[in-house]
């Protein structure tokens, strides 16, 4: 073991680990912005609302996020109409790629997550609410959905921390994320144990930042509930 | 008692003899996603110069081998902790990789060159490569060669695999990528090359491709014997045919 390449390399390790940190934490944005909705029609009883985020939670579930990582980067740029739009200069950079299918990746889990915590609020809580005369969309902004996100912080922190792995994928399309920074200096060293222990560490310490957030944000949600 | 003296000695003779069989039998790695020289053929076996090579070789040395694939960015360290005896990859001899492992003679040689979209002009050198998209392939001669001398002109992108960089040349998110002339070559007579074409003229053509095999390895002198030997019956020309219509050795 050669610990001297750690001393010399770590300062591409900690490029490779902010690269990281931003495809977790906008992807992260992304799909929750896309998950709220999709999670309020996915409790409406009617096929007409529910069939669509259904489809779109089975395909995201269902496929390797590898493989929609592919589809989407090397898939979609094979069609002439795709490199002539207007989104090209997005979807010509593997950044941006990477968040988008992180996001609508994680966007599906989220979803779930949110569906179930919101069925998960108790009924007598939801007829208070109506007691009170209120309508659906008030109900839904002030009590249900603070509700929810209580209810869900820890699954949610989990999907979150999943996604800072899944991130890792990302060195696949030439992003230069940790693992990718990581394997592109065993690419020079030969020394994978020495740079993936260290990387390996990184991820940790980024995991437990993630874990401290989600704890602290569980808090606030659930803050009524403390004794 | 004796029962199990005699299970125990049966149970060593087995181990013993399965490790024999193991020994002469070589294990020889290859990527899988370099054509003409390792590739998967239709039929879902490896395939390509190298890999006729590595048989010719084994013929020779009249042993049997195995060849496997392996990822080229584990490669080497997959030999040091021996999941195979030799990798017949097209791998360069460089002198950061003779320190981690030892080389044979020279099976063929290359270069580098760059490549690009027909009629989009391409100036390769640094001047006009300035803020040029590039890509190669990490972990091989090209991509270090991004890396040492124009890491702060190019904005460089690195592939798993030769095939990813040949994908993106065509979705057009390069600009250019440098390979190594052969596999090239290879790729721009094809169907799948049509609309791209080599820029520049080669360089860094003193890049010998050898077998690596583990430092102090026995197999150095038995690969190099063999290669004099298929050097000079013909063997090595016929394989070269098939594949270049010139001599690459």
């Amino acid at each position: 073991m050669d610990w001297s390449v750690i001393a010399e390399y770590y300062p591409r390790l900690l490029e490779g680990s902010w690269m990281t940190l931003k495809l977790v934490i906008l992807s992260s944005i992304l799909g929750l912005i896309l998950a709220i909705p999709m999670a309020l029609a996915r409790v409406s009883e009617s096929l007409a609302w529910n069939g669509l985020p259904r489809l779109y939670i089975f395909f995201f579930r269902g496929t390797p996020l590898l493989i929609q990582i592919f589809l989407f980067y090397y898939g979609l740029s094979q069609f002439e109409i795709v490199r002539e739009s207007a989104l090209w200069p997005y979807l010509r950079e593997p950044y941006w790629c990477a968040i988008i299918v992180l996001g609508l990746h994680t966007a599906a889990y989220v979803a779930e997550i949110l569906r179930g915590a919101l069925q998960a609020i108790p009924r007598g809580e939801v007829e208070a609410c109506r007691v009170m005369g209120m309508t659906k969309p008030t109900m839904y902004r002030r009590i249900l959905l603070p509700r929810a996100f209580g209810i869900m912080m820890p699954a949610y922190g989990n999907e979150v921390i999943l996604m800072l792995k899944g991130s890792a994928l990302a060195s696949t399309i030439t992003l230069l994320d940790l693992t990718g920074m990581a394997r592109t200096i065993i690419a020079r060293t030969y020394t994978p144990e020495e740079i993936y222990i260290a990387a390996g560490v990184l991820y940790l310490l980024i995991s437990w930042l993630f874990m401290l957030f989600f704890k602290l944000l569980d808090r606030l949600f659930n803050r009524h509930q403390m004794v | 008692m004796n029962h199990w003296v005699k299970a125990g000695a049966l149970a060593i003779g087995m181990a013993a003899s399965t490790f024999a069989m193991a020994a002469d039998k070589i294990k020889i790695a290859t990527e899988g996603a370099w054509a003409p020289f390792n590739f998967v053929n239709e039929q879902g076996q490896l395939a390509g110069f190298d890999v006729d090579i590595a048989n010719a070789l084994c013929a020779k040395m009249k042993v049997e081998c195995e060849i496997v694939g392996q990822d080229w960015d584990g490669m080497i360290p997959a030999l040091k902790v021996r999941k195979f005896d030799a990798i017949v990859a097209s791998m360069s001899i460089t002198e950061e990789r003779l320190r981690q492992v030892d080389f044979t003679d020279h099976y063929y040689s290359g270069g580098l060159r760059f490549m690009g979209p027909e009629g989009k002009e391409l100036d390769t050198s640094k001047v006009g490569l300035k803020g040029k998209v590039i890509g190669a392939q990490r972990s091989t001669v090209g991509g270090m060669y991004l890396e040492d001398n124009l890491a702060d002109v190019v904005d460089i992108k690195l592939y798993d695999t030769q095939e990813a960089v040949y994908l993106d040349l065509q979705a057009g998110r390069l600009d250019g990528a440098i390979a190594d002339e052969l596999p090239a070559y290879d790729w721009l007579n094809g169907d799948n090359g049509k609309g791209f074409e080599f820029k520049g003229e080669a360089f860094a053509k003193n890049d010998k491709i050898g077998i690596a095999i583990r430092k102090k390895d026995e197999l150095k002198e038995k690969f190099n014997q063999a290669l004099k030997e298929i050097r000079a019956d013909g063997t090595y020309e016929k394989i070269n045919a098939k594949y270049f219509p010139f001599s690459i050795y």
